[in-house]
């Protein structure tokens, strides 16, 4: 197994800004993402062999993007992996181009979720998997039962652990009030975010990422072809997805209190790239905070707290913006919102930008490695991507 | 010797002060409190709970009838006892029935019954009454009613209480009614209903019924007698020559209102947990008619007091009040409040074909258990979540297991009710973890760690379906 290290470059991304976009249409928003890519790469439509677009809830089939991009009689695939969609879509794009049976490929994300009328993700009924027997909660739900498993397990009443997140809800509207791009560009305060109405107990409103409308694009190709396109192209050195079997809603073995596939997924990525020391050799990283409590979890599981530490990691602001680690630089999805199928490839944008020397207010200093944590699911069922990216080969 | 060979009961964990109705409408209200049944709870739930607790310790093969009675079955069109034999695992061969029409279907199923049992067409029938009546709002009967069910099983082994007699009288008589374009009860002038309904109709069955028994009011321990007023009730036993005082105990009209057609048998059930061997009970329902028994009890009900059974007495005991009136009519979807800026309940508009495939699984509660490694799971898994052999299993019931809150949460963005919704992750006693609302809770009382029960509740109504499932609640 060799792995896709070095094998594949990024050579343009494009996003636009994200947020409550009443005057756009999908095809807009898919338009202005693809063209900046476009632009970014030196490249036109023409040049694109194969493509991969990610929605969950845009519709059926690629034509949702071929349509407006006109780009047709390729091989266009549609690819959903809940929330780690627009993560899926680039590694389709990668491995097609490290397989050798292309040389440019596009990975394309949107989603328009601000015309339903409702608060909060639509909701779908699959037909054959769908039991009408079921309890009935949201995702702020579904994640909020970690921050009970969570502080149960390391033993913090409820206003501690509030605090804890709240500091990680502080952190990212910080990054995000510098961000152009962000839905939500303005500071909070720890105050604000304890006393903001409750959405699932224990997480308030603070906790929770917006619902926002988006689109986000990459171009990529070979590794040795990269230069063609620019000076300073961004390598992959790891592209992993890691299902979970659903295991903790089944076994009584999962604690509520980490995200295994999490872990598992950040294990193999490490491996797949190389990297022996995380927390050591990862410059920067934009990591799914749909929730604070997944970020929270999220150090540890991914190593880059040391176990047991991530408490005192955000006490002591290792992962603000002038931190050893800074985590979620753009404002995350805290400040971004979460336009499902666009969040992975805006998670790799900055990135992107931050390896190239490009993230204006938010450059962090000398990166090498940078890397997205996507997570689709909820903790007990998860799907994660993890997608390392740095600005050297070898 | 036909009889009742066990019993059960069940009261709602809510009660509403009726000073409350009182204050809320500026009106008088009787004192006392009534029995709420929760926004998820219907005669069907209810029903479910008095037969777990009257089959406690019982082997549910054993039992091959279900009667089921109510005046608001929740389908008019749709048999609630097929529904409620499903979910206790009865054989496929009882018979199932549902009662309904009069205040009187109660003890009209239980007088079925033990006719069966005594014929042999059947050997054991379980006897279920369960109301969730609607009173008019700001009226009389929203404050004197009350939320409840009992069961009773039949048999003629080993009877606790020996059906001696049974006697019927009808009436057609345009008393108490709801039609079939109704929500509410309606009824009748009071001063009629006494004179044409009670004071005649009562008096002929219980003298044909002595008369018949060859018995007299003084044979009797205790008089068990139903009409719709509790005023009506002292009058009528006095009248009837039995003593108030020692042959009438009835608490049920101050403590949980009146129930209905299931108010005879919660007030039998009451009984029969003060009986001693020997005692003699005669019970009484009104309702288009009145039906008469007479039980004698056995040495049997000194035995039959099995671990964990609630009864009338647990439930009454085990209470909370609420806070006001509002949250009645919120429940009872009596006034519109703001819908939720979610998506609409159509969308989850269960199939019957899906329903229908997950029947035992679902109704049942019915799980795996490896037989490789011994790890129970639900839902079912061919392939183990520990082992990973495959197809290597039993079946397991999760619904008699006890559990305890891993993690939960309460969920304010989901659509209910009755806000906030509140779901917990469940480790089971004996292995096995799964997903479930919690009801009957105080959200600020929720912890980790807390023992819970499994009830049979209605998660939601749409598009003419009660769509029925598993929650818990913290242990009672």
């Amino acid at each position: 197994m060799e792995g896709i290290k070095d094998k594949v470059a990024i050579v343009g991304m494009g996003c636009i800004k994200f947020g409550e976009n009443w005057e756009q249409t999908i095809d807009d928003m898919i338009i202005d993402a693809v063209y900046e890519a476009y632009d970014d790469a030196g490249i036109g439509p023409d040049d694109i062999q194969a493509a991969w677009w990610g929605s969950v809830w845009a519709g059926e089939t690629a034509q949702i993007a071929a349509s407006p991009l006109k780009l047709g009689y390729i091989p266009f695939t549609h690819v959903e992996n809940a929330c780690a969609t627009g993560s899926e879509a680039l590694r389709g794009a990668c491995y097609a181009v490290a397989s050798g049976v292309v040389d440019v490929a596009l990975a394309v994300g949107a989603e328009k979720l601000k015309d339903t009328g409702f608060m909060g993700l639509p909701q779908v009924r699959p037909i054959a998997t769908w039991s009408y027997r079921v309890p009935s909660d949201t995702p702020p739900a579904e994640f909020a039962m970690m921050a009970t498993g969570y502080f149960a397990k390391h033993g913090l009443s409820v206003e501690e652990g509030k605090k804890l997140l709240g500091q990680i809800a502080v952190k990212n509207h910080h990054n995000g009030s510098l961000n152009p791009k962000a839905h939500f560009q303005r500071e909070i305060t720890l105050e604000m975010v304890m006393n903001a109405p409750i959405v699932a107990y224990p997480l308030g409103l603070f906790d929770c990422c917006g619902v926002s409308d988006g689109a986000a694009a990459a171009i990529v190709t070979r590794a040795d072809m990269a230069k063609r396109f620019r000076p300073d192209p961004i390598y992959i050195k790891a592209a992993t997805i890691c299902q979970g079997p659903r295991e903790g809603f089944l076994s009584q073995n999962y604690d509520f209190a980490h995200v295994e596939e999490t872990k598992r997924g950040a294990i193999a990525a490490y491996k797949e790239a190389g990297i022996r020391n995380p927390r050591g050799e990862i410059s920067c990283a934009e990591v799914h905070d749909c929730f604070t409590i997944t970020e929270l979890t999220i150090y540890e599981d991914m190593q880059l707290s040391n176990p047991g530490q991530a408490r005192e990691d955000i006490q002591a602001g290792t992962f603000a913006l002038d931190g050893k680690l800074p985590i979620n630089t753009d404002g995350g999805l805290k400040c971004f919102g979460h336009p499902v199928g666009a969040s992975g490839l805006r998670m790799m944008y900055e990135v992107y930008k931050q390896l190239q020397g490009k993230a204006d207010k938010r450059q962090v200093k000398n990166p090498r490695l940078g890397l997205t944590h996507n997570q689709g699911g909820a903790p007990g069922t998860a799907t994660v991507s993890v997608v390392i990216a740095g600005n050297e080969l070898g | 010797m036909v009889g009742i060979t066990s019993y059960g009961a069940y009261v709602p964990l809510y009660r509403l002060n009726r000073a409350e109705i009182g204050r809320a409408w500026d009106i008088p209200a009787a004192p006392g409190e009534r029995a709420v049944a929760n926004y998820d709870e219907d005669s069907l739930t209810m029903a479910v709970e008095a037969a777990r607790d009257c089959v406690r310790g019982i082997d549910i093969e054993s039992i091959d009838g279900l009667f089921f009675a109510s005046t608001t079955s929740p389908y008019k069109d749709k048999q609630s006892a097929a529904t409620i034999a499903m979910v206790l695992g009865m054989n496929r061969e009882s018979v199932t029935m549902d009662f309904g029409g009069s205040l009187r279907c109660g003890t009209n199923a239980l007088r079925a019954a033990v006719d069966a049992v005594r014929s042999g067409s059947a050997n054991n029938i379980l006897v279920i009454a369960s109301e969730m009546r609607l009173g008019h709002p700001a009226g009389a009967n929203e404050i004197s009613f009350g939320d409840g069910a009992a069961a009773v099983l039949i048999g003629s082994k080993a009877a606790i209480a020996e059906i001696e007699g049974s006697h019927s009288i009808y009436e057609e008589l345009q008393d108490f009614w709801r039609s079939d374009r109704d929500l509410f009860v309606r009824s009748a002038e009071d001063r009629f209903i006494v004179d044409v309904g009670y004071n005649k109709v009562v008096p002929a069955a219980v003298t044909g019924a002595l008369k018949k028994f060859n018995l007299r009011s003084k044979d009797f321990s205790a008089c068990v007698l139903y009409v719709p007023s509790q005023r009506q009730v002292g009058a009528l036993v006095k009248k009837l020559g039995f003593d108030p005082k020692t042959q009438s105990k009835d608490t049920l009209f101050a403590n949980i209102g009146d129930a209905g057609s299931a108010m005879p048998m919660m007030s039998l059930v009451q009984a029969l947990e003060e009986a001693a061997a020997g005692n003699r009970i005669m019970l009484v329902a009104y309702g288009n008619g009145c039906d008469v028994f007479s039980l004698k009890i056995s040495d049997a009900i000194a035995r039959a007091k099995p671990e964990g059974r609630m009864g009338i007495a647990g439930f009454m005991a085990s209470k909370k009040m609420l806070s006001n009136y509002n949250r009645y009519l919120r429940w009872r979807e009596l006034v519109m409040v703001q819908p939720p800026a979610r998506p609409p309940i159509e969308y989850r508009m269960p199939g019957p074909q899906a329903l229908w495939k997950e029947n035992e699984k679902e109704l049942r509660l019915r799980g795996t258990k490896c037989k490789n490694c011994g790890t129970p799971q639900y839902p079912p898994q061919r392939v183990c979540v520990n082992c990973h052999a495959k197809d290597n299993f039993e079946y397991y019931l999760f619904s008699e297991k006890k559990a305890n809150v891993f993690s939960f949460c309460h969920d304010h963005l989901m659509a209910t009710i009755n806000p906030p919704v509140t779901v917990a992750v469940l480790d089971f006693e004996g292995g096995g973890r799964m997903l479930m609302d919690m009801t009957d809770r105080d959200p600020a009382e929720c912890k980790v760690g807390m023992p819970v029960d499994l009830t049979f509740r209605k998660l939601y109504y749409v598009a003419g379906i009660h769509n029925y499932w598993w929650k818990c609640r913290p242990a009672r």
